[in-house]
C-alpha cells in the first residue's frame, strides 16, 4: 500500500481480478509472496486494455523481466500509474518508455512511426505518415539530435491540456 | 465508452441539477411551505380562491395542464400569497420573506456561475494552442477510458480523421488560397444566418399576435394547435434553425472549432431573440387582454386606468351588496360573502408566472419527443429495416444519430434562463425544473447507450467550459433584467400577491427596517444608502 496509490480494499480487488485471470496458478494467499507471473497473453485480454492499441507496450514497460509477464507487484503499479491519482510527471516518465519501441531512451523517428500506425490502425498513406512524423520531430526536438530525449518529451507534454 | 466529451455533458447537467436542487428547497422551504402551513388557507380569501365563472371547469384535466383553475389559485403561483405582514404563529414575514427569496436566487446563481469560471480559468493554465499540435495529437490522443470495440472503432476513425485534416491544413497553409472568394462566401453566409434570425423573430411576433386575436374570439372555438400554437412554433423553430445554420455553415469554410463557435453563436442568437421577441409580444398581449376597449398607451400609466376601473366596480359591487342603502361613509357590519363571487382584478404576475410555466412544459415535451422519435424511432429504423432497404442505412442517410452536445447544452442553457426569469413569479417553477432534469438525465443516459453513436468530430471538451460558462453568466444577466424591472419601477397587482397595496415591491424592505429593527439601525441605512457610498463601493467591486 505504500508504494502504489491504492486503498487496501483496491488493492484486494485487483488481487481478486488477478486471480480469476488465471485461478490455478494464482495462490489466494500472497503472505509468502509467491514468484506467481502471468503472461502478457492473459493480461492484454483483460477487457480493460483490450481495445488500447498500445497494450503491449504498456505490459513490457511494466514487467520486470521485459518480456512482458506481470507479477502481481507488477500488476498493481501499472493500474497504480494509470490511475488518476498518480502524479503527472510520474506518468509522463513510463508513458516515454511506453511509446519508446525499441527501447534506447529515445523515441525515433521509427519509434514515431510505429505509434501512429498503431493509433491510425494503418490508415495513412507512407508519405502522410512521413510527414506528421516530420512536423513531430520539428515540434518536439529542443536539442536538434533528430530525436526525443525524455527531456523534449517531457516539456511537450506538461504543457498538454488532456493529457491523461 | 464515449470518451470524454459526452461525459463532460453530462458532468455539465449534473451541475445544473445541483443548483436547481439548492433554487429549488430556497423557493420551497421558504416561501411554498410557509404559506401552505401558516397562511390563510384556500377559500378564505377572494384572491384565493376559484372565481364562480370558473369553478365548473377547475378540476378538469385540460385546465390543469394549463396550469389554470385550481394550480392557478395555489401556492404555486404569486397571485395566492397575501400581503399579511405576518403570518403564524412564528410571525413569519411572508412579503419579506418572498422578496428576499427571489432576490437571493438570483444572488446565488451569479455567485456560483462567477465561481466556477475562476476554478475553470485557473485550472485551464493557458498555454499556446498552434505549438505541439502534432505531437499533441499522437501523444495524447488516445482516450484510455474505452473499453467497447465499437467506440474503439470510431476512435481510430476520427483519430484518422484528425490527423488527416491537420495533414491537409499544414499543405494548404504551404499554399496561397484565394482570399477574396472565401471573404465573399463568408459574407454571404452571414447575410444568410441574419435573415433567417430576422425570419423567425417576424414569425414569433405574427404568431402571438394571432393568438391574441384567437383568445379576443373566445378559445373554445379553436382546436389543440390554435390554442398552443406560440409554445410550439418556439419550440419547432428551436428545432429546425440551428440544422439551418449548420447548413450555412458549410459555406464557409472554416476551421471545424472555430465554425462551431460560429454556429454555438448564432443559435444563442437565435434562443435570445425568439425570448425577447415573445417577452415583447407578451407585454402587448397583457394590454389586449386587460381592455379591448382602449388602445394601446404606455404600458405603466395604462394599468394603473385598469385598476381603477376594476377598484370602481368593486365599490359599486359592495354598495350593491347593501341594497344600496347605507352611504359610502357608515360603519355598517361587512356583510358574508362567499370569496369565490368577488370580483376581482386583473393579476399579470400570475399571467407572466403561467406563460413561463406553460414554455417550460411545452419545451420538455418536445425535448422528449425529439429524443424518443429522431433517436430512438430513427435507431430502430436503421437496425431492423437495413435488411430489405436498396441502400446501405448505417452509412448512408438516416444511419444513427450522434449525440448533439452542443445542441443540448445550449438548450439546457435556455432552459435555465427562462426558470430564473419565471421564478419570482412563480415559486413552482425550481420545483418543475429540478423533476425536468431529473428525468431527462436518466432518458438522454439510456438515450446515448442505446441509439446514439460516438461523434466523428475530436470535441476538446476542456476547453468549452468557460465557454458554456460565459453563456450561463449572459443569460443570468439577462434574465434577471425583467423580473428586477418589474421590482423597481412598476407598481404591483393591487389584488393578488405579497405586495399588494404598495407603490413598489421593494417596499416590503422599508416597512421591515421601521417596523422591526430598532429606530437606530433605519438611521444607519438611510445615511448607508446615500450615492456617495454606494457608488464608490460598486467601483470597488468591480
Amino acid at each position: 500500500q505504500d508504494c502504489t496509490f491504492f486503498t487496501r480494499k483496491e488493492i484486494l480487488r485487483l488481487h481478486g481480478r488477478y486471480h480469476e485471470m488465471a485461478p490455478n496458478v494464482v495462490p489466494m494467499d500472497y503472505t509468502k509472496d509467491p514468484d506467481v507471473k502471468l503472461p502478457m497473453q492473459l493480461i492484454i485480454n483483460m477487457p480493460e486494455l483490450k481495445e488500447n492499441p498500445f497494450k503491449e507496450r504498456i505490459v513490457e514497460s511494466f514487467s520486470e523481466d521485459g518480456e512482458g509477464s506481470l507479477s502481481f507487484n507488477d500488476f498493481v503499479d501499472m493500474f497504480s500509474v494509470l490511475s488518476e491519482m498518480a502524479p503527472r510527471e510520474l506518468k509522463a516518465i513510463y508513458a516515454f518508455k511506453i511509446y519508446d519501441f525499441n527501447t534506447d531512451n529515445f523515441i525515433c523517428k521509427a519509434d514515431l512511426e510505429k505509434t501512429l500506425n498503431k493509433l491510425t490502425r494503418e490508415e495513412l498513406t507512407a508519405e502522410e505518415i512521413t510527414l506528421v512524423c516530420e512536423k513531430v520531430i520539428e515540434e518536439a526536438d529542443m536539442d536538434g539530435d533528430g530525436k526525443l530525449g525524455f527531456a523534449d518529451f517531457e516539456n511537450m507534454i506538461s504543457k498538454a491540456p488532456d493529457f491523461l | 465508452h464515449f470518451g470524454s466529451s459526452v461525459a463532460s455533458y453530462f458532468i455539465f447537467l449534473r451541475w445544473m441539477y445541483g443548483i436547481n436542487m439548492i433554487l429549488f428547497g430556497l423557493t420551497f422551504g421558504l416561501v411554498m411551505v410557509p404559506e401552505a402551513l401558516m397562511g390563510k388557507p384556500y377559500g378564505s380569501l377572494p384572491r384565493k380562491t376559484v372565481p364562480r365563472a370558473e369553478e365548473a371547469t377547475a378540476m378538469n384535466f385540460a385546465t390543469l395542464w394549463d396550469f389554470s383553475g385550481f394550480a392557478q389559485y395555489s401556492v404555486l403561483f404569486y397571485g395566492y400569497y397575501n400581503n399579511q405582514r405576518t403570518i403564524g404563529w412564528l410571525k413569519f414575514r411572508m412579503p419579506l420573506s418572498y422578496f428576499l427569496v427571489g432576490v437571493g436566487t438570483i444572488g446565488y446563481s451569479f455567485m456560483i456561475v462567477i465561481r466556477t469560471m475562476a476554478r475553470n480559468a485557473n485550472e485551464e493554465g493557458g498555454g499556446d494552442d498552434t505549438s505541439f499540435n502534432f505531437s499533441w495529437k499522437m501523444f495524447t490522443s488516445w482516450d484510455y477510458l474505452i473499453g467497447n470495440p465499437e467506440t474503439a472503432d470510431n476512435k481510430f476513425a476520427s483519430i484518422t480523421t484528425s490527423f488527416k485534416e491537420a495533414i491537409v491544413e499544414e499543405q494548404e497553409s504551404r499554399k496561397e488560397e484565394n482570399i477574396h472568394l472565401t471573404r465573399f462566401l463568408r459574407v454571404l453566409a452571414n447575410f444568410l444566418a441574419l435573415c433567417t434570425l430576422a425570419g423567425s423573430g417576424y414569425l414569433i411576433f405574427f404568431v402571438v399576435r394571432r393568438s391574441q386575436k384567437f383568445a379576443l374570439e373566445g378559445l373554445e372555438n379553436y382546436g389543440w394547435w390554435e390554442r398552443n400554437e406560440v409554445n410550439m412554433v418556439m419550440s419547432l423553430l428551436g428545432m429546425f434553425c440551428p440544422t439551418l445554420f449548420d447548413v450555412i455553415s458549410s459555406l464557409e469554410n472554416y476551421h471545424p472549432r472555430i465554425a462551431l463557435r460560429w454556429q454555438l453563436g448564432r443559435i444563442f442568437a437565435l434562443f435570445l431573440g425568439n425570448l425577447y421577441t415573445f417577452i415583447i409580444a407578451l407585454m402587448d398581449e397583457i394590454n389586449l387582454k386587460a381592455s379591448c376597449l382602449l388602445l394601446i398607451s404606455i404600458f405603466n400609466i395604462y394599468w394603473l386606468e385598469e385598476e381603477k376601473i376594476v377598484k370602481y366596480n368593486m365599490t359599486i359591487w359592495e354598495a350593491s351588496l347593501y341594497n344600496g342603502t347605507i352611504p359610502e361613509n357608515s360603519t355598517a357590519p361587512p356583510v358574508q360573502v362567499d370569496p369565490a363571487d368577488v370580483p376581482r382584478g386583473p393579476c399579470w404576475e400570475t399571467m407572466v408566472g403561467q406563460e413561463f410555466v406553460r414554455l417550460t412544459v411545452s419545451d420538455t415535451m418536445t425535448t422528449y419527443i425529439t429524443i424518443l422519435i429522431g433517436d430512438f424511432l430513427r435507431a430502430v429504423f436503421v437496425r431492423f429495416f437495413n435488411y430489405c432497404w436498396c441502400w446501405d442505412l448505417e452509412y448512408g442517410f438516416p444511419s444513427y444519430s450522434e449525440f448533439d452536445i452542443s445542441g443540448n447544452v445550449l438548450g439546457l442553457i435556455f432552459n435555465q434562463g427562462m426558470i430564473w426569469m419565471g421564478s419570482f413569479y412563480a415559486p413552482c417553477l425550481p420545483a418543475i425544473n429540478v423533476f425536468r432534469l431529473h428525468t431527462s438525465m436518466y432518458l438522454q443516459c439510456w438515450a446515448v447507450m442505446c441509439c446514439n453513436v460516438p461523434q466523428e468530430r475530436v470535441f476538446k471538451a476542456s476547453r468549452s467550459n468557460n465557454f458554456y460558462m460565459a453563456m450561463l453568466l449572459f443569460i443570468l444577466f439577462l434574465s434577471t433584467l425583467p423580473a428586477v424591472y418589474t421590482i423597481v419601477s412598476i407598481p404591483p397587482s393591487f389584488d393578488c400577491g405579497p405586495f399588494s397595496g404598495k407603490t413598489r415591491m421593494f417596499e416590503v424592505i422599508s416597512e421591515t427596517l421601521e417596523h422591526d429593527f430598532p429606530s437606530w439601525f433605519g438611521k444607519v441605512f438611510g445615511y448607508a444608502s446615500n450615492p456617495g457610498l454606494i457608488l464608490p463601493f460598486i467601483l470597488l467591486m468591480v
